[in-house]
């Protein structure tokens, strides 16, 4: 569903994306790790269309993106920080993007189980982080589009919510969908992920499904395999270390 | 469009910024109009604060609404929406607004005190100069990334069209002084919407005897028909064609 071709992105004299090109299709879900600053969502924003390639081209369901913005309608997008117009009311928001598109709300499951209903009428500005974060969620998966692009989903959540949305993803995942998703939580993809992109200074390092990369290092676990996968490599092997503790932390707090 | 940018309206209508800015207009030309005796010289003040004030709010607060909205900007972008209309939008609902503290600040007022030719002439000014320096401030906002850059480029033209293109054109105006430069000074007036708008109103106003040779061949060009059309004219090319360079860089931006 979505083709990239050899894609090159540079930020004055950074190069943010060298030579990335990839396939993606229907069914799968593409977790999309690397360290800060490796080029995940200036990846994401080329799909999107708010960054346009210096050479490459990236095509959703045969669609250019840099043609017509149509394509957008496959697409539901929940960007790492979401903010939104201060003075709009949540209600607004909802009733704004169904205008935008035309079409009424088709799937409204995270809007009830995160209750978002209930502050229809408080303005965003008065919204904390988390439920903003609700709202961008609930936003990406109204339209029940085909494509979900999902940007450090689970960032800034509390434990309940965030278990909501992973079980969400998990059912849509059964519907054929093409998710990704990008999160330095590699506890949390390990349930959800088929694939692994792993980007490292807009290089892309590899792109492997869950099952051969399990066979290849022999571990089970998500995070030791990465780990393992990427020892070799002096540059990565510090970010990998850090990630590492922290997981360890979170197994066995004090 | 209109479906955007009524939201993009109702969120600036509640700014308190924008209430505040109509308050204040309301109660300058409220103030003026019931303590100057003399009406005309009570348009002459309203002009002078037009002419100043709503060039700086316009440009300062427009180029704050963008930076503000920034993320909404993106977020419109992952919609099934082109970075035409999402820009149009934006302007149309920014100037709206502005637009609408004009008509209520000055507007309603000038309406219930004076009705008269330069009364009007004062509405069409003040207008055109919201929609120009509106359509300025976008693309000084779009061209640059940093929010205190994008606001200090914005300063800086306020500044450049309200005192220091003045000083210029009486530089020039003295180092040539032996020369005719009537024409010259049409033309002049012509590269700065603000000077437009004020000899625009002036010779509504009956002073230009005042001026003598040249407020007398101003009479006599923006007093007719033709003068009408031209300062309509250039006061759309200074709305339009900012807005269209604005356009143009936002199509290509990344964000």
């Amino acid at each position: 569903m979505i083709h990239i071709e050899a894609v090159y992105k540079k930020f004055r004299r950074l190069q943010v994306l060298e030579n990335i090109s990839a396939r993606f299709t229907a069914g799968q879900v593409i977790a999309l790790i690397g360290p800060n600053g490796s080029g995940k969502t200036t990846l994401i924003k080329s799909i999107l269309g708010m960054v346009r390639p210096d050479k490459g081209t990236i095509r959703v369901k045969d669609h250019l993106v840099t043609g017509n913005p149509d394509y957008r309608q496959f697409i539901g997008y929940m960007p790492q920080i979401g903010r939104y117009p201060d003075n709009m009311k949540v209600g607004q928001l909802f009733e704004m993007m169904k205008k935008i598109r035309g079409i009424e709300s088709v799937d409204i499951d995270l809007l009830t189980r995160f209750e978002i209903e209930k502050i229809y009428e408080k303005p965003m500005r008065t919204l904390s982080g988390g439920t903003r974060q609700k709202v961008s969620a609930a936003l990406a998966f109204l339209f029940d589009p085909p494509i979900l692009i999902l940007d450090e989903p689970t960032a800034g959540l509390d434990p309940l919510s965030s278990e909501i949305l992973k079980e969400k993803i998990i059912q849509e995942k059964k519907k054929n969908k093409l998710i990704l998703i990008t999160s330095h939580v590699l506890s949390d993809l390990e349930e959800l992920t088929s694939h692994i992109m792993y980007l490292q200074e807009g290089k892309l390092q590899f792109i492997k499904d869950l099952e051969t990369l399990q066979e290849e290092t022999g571990e089970i676990k998500l995070s030791k395999a990465i780990a393992k996968l990427m020892r070799g490599q002096e540059t990565s092997s510090a970010w990998i270390d850090q990630l590492f503790a922290v997981e360890q932390n979170k197994e066995n707090p004090q | 469009m209109l479906k955007l940018s009524r939201y993009v309206l109702y969120d600036i209508l509640r700014n308190k910024i924008i209430i505040a800015y109509t308050l204040f207009l309301l109660l300058v030309s409220l103030s003026m109009f019931r303590m100057e005796e003399n009406g005309s010289k009570a348009m002459l003040s309203l002009l002078n604060i037009v002419l100043i004030v709503l060039p700086l709010v316009s440009l300062v607060f427009t180029t704050i609404h963008y930076y503000n909205s920034y993320e909404f900007i993106e977020l419109m972008l992952s919609q099934p929406l082109s970075r035409t209309r999402i820009l149009l939008s934006e302007y149309a609902g920014v100037c709206v607004s502005l637009l609408s503290s004009f008509w209520i600040g000055v507007g309603v007022p000038v309406i219930l005190y004076a009705p008269d030719a330069t009364g009007f002439a004062l509405l069409f000014t003040g207008t055109s100069l919201t929609v120009v320096f509106t359509s300025i401030a976008f693309l000084a906002a779009v061209r640059s990334r940093d929010k205190a850059r994008g606001i200090g480029f914005a300063l800086l033209l306020w500044f450049y069209f309200a005192l220091i293109y003045d000083g210029l054109v009486l530089l020039t105006l003295f180092a040539f002084s032996d020369y005719p430069m009537e024409k010259f000074t049409l033309l002049l007036s012509a590269l700065n919407p603000i000077d437009l708008g004020r000899i625009y109103i002036m010779l509504k106003m009956d002073i230009s005897a005042l001026m003598g040779y040249t407020g007398a061949l101003y009479k006599d060009f923006f007093g007719s028909g033709s003068g009408v059309l031209f300062t309509a004219g250039i006061m759309a090319l200074w709305g339009i064609v900012p807005l269209w360079l604005a356009l143009r860089s936002f199509k290509r931006k990344d964000m």
